[in-house]
């Protein structure tokens, strides 16, 4: 409990994917001008998150693996070669299934957060996600542990940087650095901040 | 076609840099810039896959359906980035290492998506190839500018070879520490921006409020 509990901290502040892997960032960049727009993509990004990461576990333990495919009766078998292109599958294949379940089942938070969802499938936080699940080694509950938190963290900061951005536009800015180049500065601003948190040990 | 081959390559790389106009690719810009080597080793296979999905796609444009374009792109993405991930595995290993996860985020990276969707769809496969590749170049240019100032600045070498001898090693250069955290290269990149918008006006952004002096009375 205690390491799932150090996980999910970790993956909120320490190691947030948007601002100290930069994962996600156009999405960050383009998506961060209003503060509900930014709340309704951070939660469809934590819930595929949430998902994606464990199944993404799952095909890896039960598939890719060297030797993951002895319950088939082919224990030689390598397939970790596949990973990228099976992930991606993953991916895109949820955020559809997840789409049309929202759809049907839950109409306003489909109408809310549509416009969104297809935008995830090539959102690199992601990607990124399952790709650390892999490198890290995590377990099943481990892994459903790092993808809810990891997608919580981006969502924090992509909120954050919303607020930061409704102030800014009052603001009287050289004209060359309106716009993108004040947004890259604050975010690197930002991420300055949240490097503080780089010391806490768990 | 009104853009002749020059201009397919040359365009993308000021001004059109997908980097600082488009917004697109920015999450590796960010992340794998430490270092020029390695930024040089990731504008490389980031124009590869660009140059070659573009022209892979534009040879089967008029076969892939509609509906289900987006995948089609995905699955010819993801198998090239598999097959410059496993290259880079296996003749520049500790590379590959500080890469990890950026050679797979590729397939993410929306310039190869977005030149896919915006120019390989409906283009010729040479010109889609050559768009792809100045698109990849812009993004090259971008990356190795940033990596060059980071690794310059921040611990005094190029390519790994001293340029500026550190005090540690008894010279006379005091590092900026800062450049090798990863949120200075935010900075290098809003600065670059501001610095090739000074220099080509056009590419200011309008401004959404006007803050206008309140008239004395």
């Amino acid at each position: 409990m205690e390491n799932l509990l150090s996980i999910a901290v970790k993956a909120i502040f320490v190691e947030n994917l948007a601002l100290s892997f930069f994962l996600g960032m156009c999405t960050f960049i383009a998506v961060s001008k209003k503060i509900a727009t930014a709340i309704g993509l951070g939660i469809s990004v934590m819930i595929v998150q949430a998902l994606t990461v464990p199944t993404n576990n799952l095909i890896l333990t039960y598939l890719l693996k060297p030797g993951a495919l002895a319950w088939a009766g082919f224990p030689d078998v390598d397939l970790s070669f596949l990973g990228l292109i099976s992930y991606i599958g993953v991916i895109a294949a949820l955020v559809q299934i997840l789409e049309m379940v929202l759809d049907k089942y839950f109409p306003p938070l489909y109408n809310a957060l549509g416009v969104f969802l297809p935008l995830i499938t090539v959102n690199c936080a992601i990607l990124g996600g399952s790709l650390f699940m892999v490198e890290r080694d995590y377990d099943l509950a481990e892994s459903m542990t790092y993808g809810l938190s990891s997608g919580f963290g981006w969502a924090l900061a992509i909120t954050a940087m919303a607020g930061v951005r409704e102030k800014l536009k009052y603001s009287d800015i050289p004209d060359g650095l309106q716009g993108l180049g004040i947004t890259f500065i604050s975010a690197g601003l930002m991420a300055l901040a949240f490097m503080s948190f780089g010391g806490i040990k768990l | 076609m009104a853009q002749t081959k020059r201009d397919l390559l040359v365009d993308p790389m000021v001004d059109n840099n997908p980097i600082t106009l488009q917004v697109l690719g920015i999450c590796s810009a960010l992340a794998v810039t430490s270092s020029l080597q390695v930024a040089f080793v990731m504008s490389l296979a980031v124009t590869v896959v660009t140059g070659f999905s573009s022209m892979f796609i534009s040879m089967i444009r008029s076969q892939i359906p509609g509906s289900i374009r987006i995948i089609v792109q995905m699955v010819v993405i993801a198998s090239l980035v598999i097959m410059v991930d496993q290259l880079l595995k296996a003749y520049a290993f500790e590379i590959s290492k500080t890469l990890s996860v950026f050679v797979g985020l590729i397939i993410t990276n929306c310039i190869v998506m977005g030149r896919a969707e915006a120019f390989a769809m409906k283009n010729p496969p040479i010109a889609s190839f050559i768009d792809g590749v100045g698109n990849g170049l812009g993004y090259g240019l971008i990356l190795m500018t940033v990596g060059f100032i980071r690794e310059l600045f921040g611990s005094g070498t190029l390519f790994g070879i001293t340029v500026l001898p550190t005090v540690t090693n008894g010279g006379w250069y005091v590092p900026n520490g800062l450049l090798l955290l990863p949120p200075s290269s935010f900075f290098v990149i809003g600065l670059l921006i501001w610095a090739i918008r000074a220099w080509k006006p056009a590419q200011v952004e309008q401004r959404e409020y006007v803050i206008q002096a309140v008239e004395q009375h």
